[in-house]
């Protein structure tokens, strides 16, 4: 890097140089790329579909489809970030389907004796299937993390044994119908309808504003350059625009006529006449944006994010600066596993009973995902953002290209070639703009 | 030299107190080679002691089974007269020892802030940590050790060898260290810098740290070292104040691992 600040008084006024309208913004170029090519797969399929692909109906339903990989994604994130891999989040994922599944419909009824359809049961069933979760996850990150053990070797290891240990809980059987209560966190079956899906999206907008302001307070109160106001007001309209935007899409895609009628008749009324109700937020892209929030705030803002960051940077500094770097393994693979046992819930619900193949391939998407969304396989560089456009984009593909009527072979070429293509483009950018 | 001929020991060191530190007979071996074959040396609180050998003599070893990164095989550590355990890097912080590695010892992809409190970030209310606060802090520093220093958001691979060990040396001296390690921490400094790291550890000095320097530079050793304890192949040839023996002296002892005549 060549340093040209012989003269120091430039210090206070260095950043006030020239700058173009993008480094103004102070947005990640990374992420406008995923945007940018997001939005040109989504126009290709719309026109190739004739303006089926960008409905409302299929929004919500392309939207429902990403959310159990890229809940995983998130932690993916952080265990590739910590130079590690995780092979087996699809099988430790039909794993703990398969104990939730057999707890809400034979565990929890026979040894507790509460009957099938008590309201406590999708309670119990999720939070000892999160544990499960947390437990096995943090079991494989102790074999890395203390025995030492690579990761590819335990995790591929975990594949065989946790897709087979679900296979034996269940024998092998389909098991369901899940419980209703539990079906809710699927997708379709649990939304928010239109008033409430506004009510969350004038929140999460809120925040955002409020996210925006304190950053930028802040700097001010230690004598930081800040954007421009006008930057500042851009970024924030965005921000806005497209957190209200979604919940508009989202809120225009009406229950059929047909399913009121038979919510109606469950109730034995009839549908009055000229009533019409929006789906609006499914439950699971609520869960999903929470975890993301949450994830973000972990990776950005706590000591835990800062060490995973670290560690994955320089391993031996990580160490040599006091950091626990074992115990920080077994954290981070704990997380992954509570992570798949939500994505256990949702992926299970959506389908409304646990198959023995559910999951199947999830490692290698969940993997794909959180590249395509730039995280670095080489360690210390990653984003949760990009990980969720990564399981967007690879959803986008992936269904846009069934509706079109491309085979199933010519699909999972396409997505392969883009997952290659996606790790030339960043390997180039990053030469060029001489990050790491 | 950069380094002003005329500057004088402020005062001399006192050594009939109980030493700062004390390492007695530290072995360590990797493989079968022993890297540190029974060295002891001492140091005592307002006084330099640097450190000289050829390379590979085991002078870097040596200082890390001090600063907890190595385990040693054999040998004890007392701290201010009383046995101390450093078993890892943490224990070593808890007796205020911070350590400047040759290897530096930054994550590459975090900036100067973070690199600086790393294991120590600085927290708001919510326990959150507070960037702002951090850079704020790092930027005060710098400006004492390197005000050329302006990449505060850049991550430090995009920094210079100088810059990064800029760096290095705010993190050890910015925690209000008793013991200080340095493992040849201008060997990347432009002069200019050399004399601010110079002038930096003459006021530590005077602030009453022990520091321990590792440094090829026998002329800088002699200017700003109180005693030098020479290393040859893993073992210790001898601890000579500097006062007493010239720059030749210093050498031969380096290179043919004998003590002065006048001296032994
Ligand atoms: N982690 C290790 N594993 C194996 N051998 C090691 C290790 N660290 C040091 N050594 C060996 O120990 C010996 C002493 O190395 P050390 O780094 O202490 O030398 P040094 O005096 O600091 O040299 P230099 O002036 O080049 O920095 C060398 O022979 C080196 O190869
Ligand atoms: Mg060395």
């Amino acid at each position: 890097m060549a340093e040209t600040t012989a003269n120091s008084d430039a210090a206070s006024s260095e950043p006030a140089q020239k700058r173009g309208f993008v480094q103004s913004l102070e947005i990640d170029i990374r992420l406008l790329g995923m945007i940018a090519a997001f939005i040109v797969i989504c126009v290709v399929f719309n026109l190739l579909t004739g303006g089926r692909f960008l409905t409302p109906r299929n929004i919500f339903n392309l939207t429902i489809q990403t959310v159990s990989v890229a809940i995983m994604a998130t932690g993916m994130v952080f265990i590739i970030v910590t130079r590690h891999i995780d092979l087996s989040v699809g099988a430790l994922l039909a794993t703990c389907s398969a104990i939730m599944a057999m707890m809400q419909t034979a565990w929890i009824p026979q040894f507790f004796g509460l009957e099938i359809g008590h309201p406590m049961i999708p309670w119990i069933t999720i939070i000892i299937g999160i544990a499960i979760g947390t437990l096995l996850g943090s079991f494989q990150g102790w074999l890395v993390g203390y025995l030492a053990i690579p990761a590819f070797i335990v995790t591929l290891g975990g594949l065989l044994v946790w897709r087979n240990v679900g296979w034996y809980i269940t024998n092998g059987q389909t098991i369901g119908p899940l419980d209703e209560t539990f079906r809710a966190f699927g997708g379709i079956s649990g939304t928010l309808g239109a008033q409430w899906s506004w009510i969350v999206g004038a929140l999460l907008a809120a925040g955002a504003l409020y996210a925006l302001m304190a950053a930028r307070r802040a700097k001010l109160a230690h004598q930081f350059p800040v954007k421009p106001m006008w930057a500042e007001a851009l970024v924030a309209l965005f921000a806005v625009g497209g957190i209200l935007g979604f919940i508009a899409i989202l809120n225009s895609y009406q229950v059929p006529e047909r399913v009121l009628q038979r919510q109606f008749a469950a109730r034995g009324e009839e549908v009055p006449e000229g009533f019409t109700a929006a789906y609006g937020l499914p439950i699971s892209v609520l869960l999903l944006i929470a975890i993301a929030v949450i994830m973000t705030v972990v990776a950005k803002k706590t000591r835990l994010g800062r060490y995973i960051f670290a560690t994955g940077g320089n391993p031996d500094a990580a160490e040599l600066s006091g950091i626990n770097t074992r115990m920080l393994t077994v954290k981070v693979f704990a997380i992954m596993g509570a992570l798949v046992a939500i994505s256990a819930v949702v992926a299970s619900a959506r389908l409304a009973n646990h198959s023995n193949d559910i999951g199947t391939l999830d490692e290698l998407r969940v993997i794909a995902a959180a590249v395509i969304g730039g995280t670095a396989l080489a360690g210390g560089v990653g984003t949760i953002y990009g990980a969720i456009l990564g399981a967007l984009i690879m959803q986008s593909l992936q269904s846009g290209m069934a509706m079109v009527g491309v085979d199933a072979p010519f699909q999972n070429m396409v997505v392969g070639a883009v997952l290659v293509l996606a790790v030339l483009i960043d390997t180039i950018y990053r030469k060029r703009t001489g990050d790491r | 030299m950069a380094v002003a001929e005329t500057l004088e020991s402020p005062k001399p060191v006192d050594r009939s107190g109980t030493p700062l530190v004390d390492l007695r007979d530290i072995s360590i071996a990797f493989g079968g080679i022993k890297a540190v074959n029974q060295v002891s040396v001492d140091l005592y609180p307002g006084e330099v002691v640097g450190l000289l050998g050829h390379n590979g003599a085991g002078k870097s070893t040596l200082i890390k089974c001090l600063s907890g990164a190595y385990h040693k095989d054999a040998g004890e550590i007392y701290i201010n007269g009383e046995q101390a355990t450093i078993n890892n890097p943490r224990d070593a912080r808890r007796y205020n020892i911070e350590t400047i590695y040759q290897t530096l010892a930054l994550a590459d992809n975090l900036d100067a802030a973070s690199n600086l409190f790393l294991g120590r970030e600085l927290t708001n209310l919510a326990g959150l940590v507070d960037d702002a606060a951090m850079e704020a802090e790092t930027r005060k520093i710098m400006g004492r050790l390197n005000p050329n220093f302006k990449k505060f958001s850049a991550p430090v691979s995009a920094l210079s060898g100088g810059q990064r060990q800029s760096v290095a040396i705010a993190r050890a001296v910015y925690f209000n260290a008793k013991i200080l390690i340095m493992d040849e921490p201008t060997a990347a400094l432009g002069p200019q810098e050399t004399q601010m790291v110079a002038d930096l550890i003459d006021e530590l000095k005077r602030q009453g740290l022990g520091i321990f320097l590792i440094d090829h530079d026998v002329h800088q050793v002699k200017n700003l070292c109180d005693r030098a304890a020479v290393m040859k192949n893993g073992e210790l040839v001898g601890v000579v104040d500097v006062d007493a023996v010239s720059v030749d002296d210093i050498l031969a002892m380096i290179i043919a691992g004998k003590r002065p005549e006048h001296l032994s």
